[in-house]
């Protein structure tokens, strides 16, 4: 077992400000950067605020960017960066920080609640449900999601833009209109909600261009852009932009 | 004196998990303002972590299942300490609990005429566990979650405030459950963010917080599961039932040290993993017990050929029950054949072709190669015992969940205790959770109806809240030579996992006892740096109170029970006593609470466990009850 | 409180947001994220302005039995004559531009609108964003939500568009078997060329994402429409490659040109082999 002394800047601060802080650190062999961040706190920084659960990819709670990169610090191995490397560790930076690795990820929250949850099938009791598994398979794709937010911290629609956050939901929360309008016994359009039109007219579906760094961050490898955001586009272009259903309406629209 | 913010809601439920959230979803359909705490963010609980599935008999694969089989399966999983009715509950209602599911978005594999497929697993006669993939346990708590959402946004709908009726407090932690006189009247929390302490005055509170891992080294489980609800019901003056009964899951990753406690899955032996010690040895044919000597192979050919041909060959003995490979893999390392980290060796590499075991064990081969950079295809796992599961936990009312003694208080999930006895099948937990939490949540909005009247809701005192801020304020006022909680907890973990840890002797048990004291001397010294902002250290020595009482009960109870039953193995009494199966041991906070921190806080009491119906009795052949009952149980 | 830097007053909203973590950098990576923009710029770049000087050119553009694809079909009075080739003289005499300019429309449209491209483009050349968790240099964004970029959502009719041109294409490399005498039966090296190029061009066409969903995506219950299903499944796995056959079909059909060019201009005889 070897051991060897690593050079990491941590970011640490709260909302009135803060800096990138120098540490030696101890690390041992087959650690990940988590570990080194429990190091820190029981040696060198016991008020070290980092948000973390289950340690094994599962959870999605330690969310981080690591040299810049948004990443999982618990899949994060310390052998994929050079023993010289100095590791820079920051809190999400789409998001508003609290304090050292922490950051408000309620904007998540909020927008999980704008989209309007599954909607039972009318007259199927509970226990009648009967679905193929090609017919669920995609929306169980989505499903993997552990919420660890990386997506929406890497997009560059909210990151870059905080006045974009208002009209854009993020790819995690697009995701679920796509999971959900490809729920094969969903009832929303027999109960007059359109997932597809409130994609692009609720939730902001525009805003996305597809440059697929939310794919490129997914620490689930779920191919949100080419099977979630592309697919919800295109139902949308069914919706709006295909010239008989537009003509359809312009023709109802006159008549009302 | 204390200002804090208080505020009014008819049900609290502590813990945001599978059973805290079922609770949540009851409490607020039967009509109950409903505030659900939540030690982290919305949607991360130990939940999430459950691979297997949710055992519920609803005959899909094979309709010969049915609640009486399944309830006959976790009778004889739990070595008929189970309390029985729970078992017989949670048997009947488990299908209606996963249907339930579907209705609120879940999507399960399917069988190939569209129903729920469920799948084989240790213990169950059937196949009978509903899942998806190896996550079942994200997607039962995504669910939940999006249940609670849906609920919300009626509630938006209806008042223009989605936490009218519903609210989640993130990242918030109970300290103390509140009480005028013997009733319930709140909880005393405080934010992580801020710091901020707050109380949340309600009649009725339901205790959700999953379970104790955290006392000990090597865990499955994540840093949440430090016995709060244990903890918190010991303080409320609600007893806990036979704590002695933890869980060890034999294979639990070793190296490298980040990934030290997480499951390796039962399927790597089943689909052909071999044991092995430093010497190349396949040690478990050398602890077969005797009981099982027929069932098992006697030579590597004859358990390699029982994989391609199970009915002509005897299985090998990699697949002799966890607690017998537990217990043989402690063996060799004790005596020095283990592996360089302490664990011994799993197999795969050697057994069949890298393309064979990427296809069977996909993720294992990830999790391996992923968080340990461990190729399992070249070269053998390290593995070892981890501490898994309690079955123990607060003594509760089968039919309410309600506590004993403590009017308003409930409790469901792991931090309940009696419904898998002394040993839990694996899909029991997920399917626990939705029974019994839904019947705490049922029963604690009933209750909170009821009591709000006719004396009114019971009032929380200044003086209370006063108290609770000044225990939890105590770690920043430390004198000089403060202890560092971080070391108290790994010496805390290593006293639990080397002395009361997975083969028990009475000696070292007693030796642990006195650790534990000291610890209790030292933690009460506990200091912390910065301030009340989002303070991890502060957080750990908050927690530290309720491990070092749980642990003094693991240990109490442990030393108590002179017998080997199902999660307490005793090297000193290796045999399972009938005489000891219609014992309960309480662990009673002792009262008044002793000045000195190095005196006792627990005390046990011996309970007779009421007796089992006997229709219930019925589904077992008179044969196998007299391997269990005691004798005068027979006649009764 | 932390102490040290002071809050960097740079452009609000982004990731200096007063809000968010006070860090000064744009961004902290430390590997080479600008060398895919930066190939992926070059390499369009470079497609741009062969293939606008080879479409203004009017010229070398049929060296039977080859047609450039870049001139195919060729739909004004001023093409040269293509025996059994591609002429449909749609437009007629008072064309008196480059007949590529007319065709070439579609593909371009086609492939601007592509979802793989519009990703390249947009971090190549428009920096929105350069790479990911690299902050942008735009203080607005409205992605493509509205005018022009709102247009992007027209994809699918040029796909619609681009089966036929594709369609035209096959025919092109069908006559390839025949010699510069337009005798039948014969192969030359421009014959493989031609055969790669649209063997890519089809893989590329059909592996787009409006394919994809027209063939099947837009369906709820596969279950339902097995053929559509198993349709969704071959254009969903050749879409895992689009990116890739985005590239090759993009360098083959210049290439093909290309060829076309240096026979026609005379620098190199195609050689025979059969």
């Amino acid at each position: 077992m070897s051991t060897y002394d690593a050079s990491f800047r941590v970011w640490r601060g709260d909302a009135e400000g803060g800096e990138l802080r120098d540490f030696t650190v101890e690390v041992h062999d087959g650690e990940v950067v988590l570990d080194i961040v429990h190091r820190l706190q029981a040696t060198q920084a016991s008020d070290l605020a980092v948000r973390w659960n289950c340690k094994a990819g599962k959870c999605g709670s330690c969310s981080a960017e690591v040299n810049g990169r948004p990443r999982l610090m618990c899949m994060t191995r310390m052998s994929t960066f050079e023993r010289t490397e100095t590791i820079t560790i920051t809190p999400l930076r789409a998001f508003p920080v609290v304090r050292d690795l922490v950051t408000d990820v309620s904007f998540n929250y909020q927008k999980a609640r704008e989209v309007p949850a599954f909607v039972p099938p009318e007259g199927v009791a509970p226990g009648a449900y009967r679905m193929q598994q090609i017919d669920v398979e995609r929306s169980q794709e989505f499903r993997k999601c552990i919420e660890c937010f990386l997506c929406q911290d890497t997009c560059h629609v909210v990151r870059d833009h905080e006045e974009n956050k208002g009209a854009f939901a993020g790819p995690r929360f697009l995701m679920r209109v796509a999971e959900l309008d490809m729920h094969p016994l969903d009832a929303a359009s027999d109960a007059g909600l359109d997932r597809k039109r409130t994609a692009q007219e609720e939730h902001g579906l525009g805003y996305c261009n597809i440059t697929k760094c939310c794919t490129e961050v997914c620490p689930e490898g779920i191919k949100i852009t080419d099977n979630a955001l592309i697919p919800l586009k295109e139902r949308a272009v069914d919706r709006k932009y295909d010239p008989l259903v537009w003509l359809g309406s312009k023709i109802g629209r006159r008549k009302g | 004196m204390a200002q804090v913010e208080r505020q009014q809601w008819d049900v609290v439920v502590v813990g945001a998990g599978g059973a805290g959230l079922r609770a949540a979803i009851e409490a607020r359909e039967r009509g109950a303002r409903t505030a659900v705490i939540c030690k982290s963010l919305f949607g991360k609980a130990h939940t999430v972590m459950a691979e297997g599935g949710i055992a519920a008999s609803m005959g899909n694969v094979n309709d010969g299942d049915n609640w009486q089989v399944h309830f006959r399966d976790t009778m004889r999983g739990g070595k008929f300490l189970n309390q029985w009715r729970m078992a017989e509950l949670h048997a009947k209602e488990a299908p209606d609990r996963v249907w339930e599911l579907e209705t609120w978005g879940a999507l399960f594999d399917r069988t190939p005429d569209g129903r729920i497929s469920q799948r084989n697993f240790g213990g169950h006669e059937y196949p009978r566990l509903a899942h998806v993939g190896d996550r079942t346990g994200l997607e039962l708590i995504r669910t939940l979650q999006q249940k609670i959402v849906a609920l919300q946004q009626e509630d938006f709908k209806e008042h223009g405030d989605y936490e009218a009726r519903l609210k989640v407090f993130q990242e918030c932690t109970v300290t103390r459950v509140l009480k005028e006189g013997q009733r319930v009247s709140g909880t005393f929390c405080y934010e992580r963010e801020s710091g901020r302490f707050f109380v949340l005055e309600a009649p009725a509170v339901v205790l959700a917080t999953g379970g104790i891992g955290k006392s000990f080294k090597t865990t499955s489980n994540s840093w949440e599961y430090t016995g709060d609800g244990h903890a918190l019901a010991l303080l409320a003056g609600a007893p806990l039932l036979n704590m002695e009964f933890v869980q060890f899951h034999p294979t639990g990753m070793v190296w490298p040290p980040s990934v030290k406690g997480i499951l390796v899955t039962e399927s790597v032996r089943g689909d052909g993993g071999v044991l092995r010690n430093s010497e190349g040895k396949r040690f478990m044919f050398d602890y077969v017990p005797d009981v099982f000597k027929e069932k098992y192979a006697e030579s590597e050919e004859e358990g390699d050929r029982w994989y391609e041909d199970p009915d002509h060959n005897r299985r090998p003995p990699e697949l002799l029950p966890r607690d017998e490979v537990a217990r043989a893999i402690n063996s060799e390392v004790k005596a020095g054949r283990g592996s360089p980290h302490g664990g011994v060796f799993l197999d795969v590499s050697t057994r069949m072709p890298a393309e064979k075991i990427k296809r069977r064990l996909p993720s294992m081969y990830h999790q391996f190669k992923e968080l340990a950079d461990v190729d399992i295809t070249a070269e053998p796992m390290e593995v070892g015992p981890t501490c898994h599961y309690v079955m123990g936990g607060i003594a509760v009312d089968s039919e309410t969940a309600a506590t004993v003694g403590v009017p308003g208080l409930f409790a469901a999930g792991e931090v309940a205790g009696g419904m898998h006895g002394s040993n839990r099948l694996g899909g029991n937990s997920l399917s626990d959770l939705l029974v019994f939490g839904r019947r705490a949540g049922l029963h604690a909005a009933e209750y909170a109806a009821r009591g709000a009247s006719p004396t009114g809701r019971p009032a929380v005192s200044q003086a209370e809240i006063d108290a609770a801020a000044a225990e939890a304020l105590a770690p920043f006022h430390a004198a000089e030579g403060a202890e560092n909680p971080y070391t108290l907890h790994q010496e805390l973990q290593t006293t639990m996992n080397d002395l009361v840890g997975i083969i028990r002797r009475e000696g070292e048990m007693a030796e642990a006892l006195e650790r534990l004291a000291a610890l209790r001397v030292r933690a009460a010294r506990a200091g912390v740096e910065g301030h009340r902002q989002f303070n991890p250290g502060w957080h750990l020595a908050l927690d530290l109170r309720n491990m070092l009482l749980v642990s003094e009960c693991v240990a109490r109870a442990a030393l108590e029970r002179t017998e080997s039953r199902g999660g307490h193995t005793r090297e000193d009494c290796p045999a399972m006593e009938r005489t000891w199966r219609p014992v309960n041991l309480l662990c009673r906070p002792v009262d008044p609470v002793p000045a000195d921190p190095a005196a006792d806080r627990i005390e046990l009491v011996r309970t007779r466990t009421e007796p089992i119906r006997p229709d219930l009795l019925a589904l077992f052949e008179k044969e196998e009850l007299v391997k269990y009952l005691a004798e005068e149980e027979l006649y009764e | 409180m932390a102490t040290g830097t002071e809050r960097p007053q740079q452009r609000p909203g982004g990731v200096h947001d007063a809000s968010r973590a006070a860090i000064a950098a744009r961004h902290l990576r430390t590997d080479r994220w600008w060398l895919a923009p930066a190939v992926t710029a070059a390499g369009l770049l470079a497609f741009i302005v062969y293939s606008t000087w080879r479409a203004f050119a009017n010229a070398d553009y049929y060296a039977a039995p080859y047609v450039s694809p870049f001139y195919s079909p060729c739909l004004a009075e001023n093409c040269a004559e293509m025996r059994g080739g591609p002429n449909w003289d749609l437009f007629g005499s008072w064309w008196g531009l480059s007949p590529a300019l007319l065709i070439l429309v579609f593909p371009l449209g086609f492939r601007l609108t592509c979802y793989y491209y519009r990703k390249a483009y947009y971090r190549g050349f428009w920096a929105s964003p350069p790479a990911c968790a690299v902050a942008e240099p735009h203080t607005r964004y409205t992605g493509e939500t509205r005018f022009p970029l709102i247009l992007q959502n027209a994809h699918r009719y040029f796909f619609y568009a681009a089966v036929p041109v594709a369609g035209i294409l096959t025919y092109d490399t069908v006559l390839t078997f025949r010699d510069e005498h337009y005798a039948w039966g014969h192969m030359g090296l421009g014959t493989l060329l031609f055969l790669v190029n649209i063997a890519l061009i089809w893989a590329y066409t059909l592996s787009c994402h409006s394919c994809r969903h027209i063939m099947g995506g837009r369906l709820k219950h596969f279950s339902k429409h097995p053929v559509r299903y198993r349709l969704w499944g071959w254009v969903s796995r050749l879409n895992s490659r689009h990116m890739q056959l985005a590239w090759a079909s993009l360098i083959s059909v210049a290439l093909c040109d290309f060829y076309v060019y240096l026979l026609a201009s005379g620098a190199f005889t195609d050689p025979r082999i059969f």
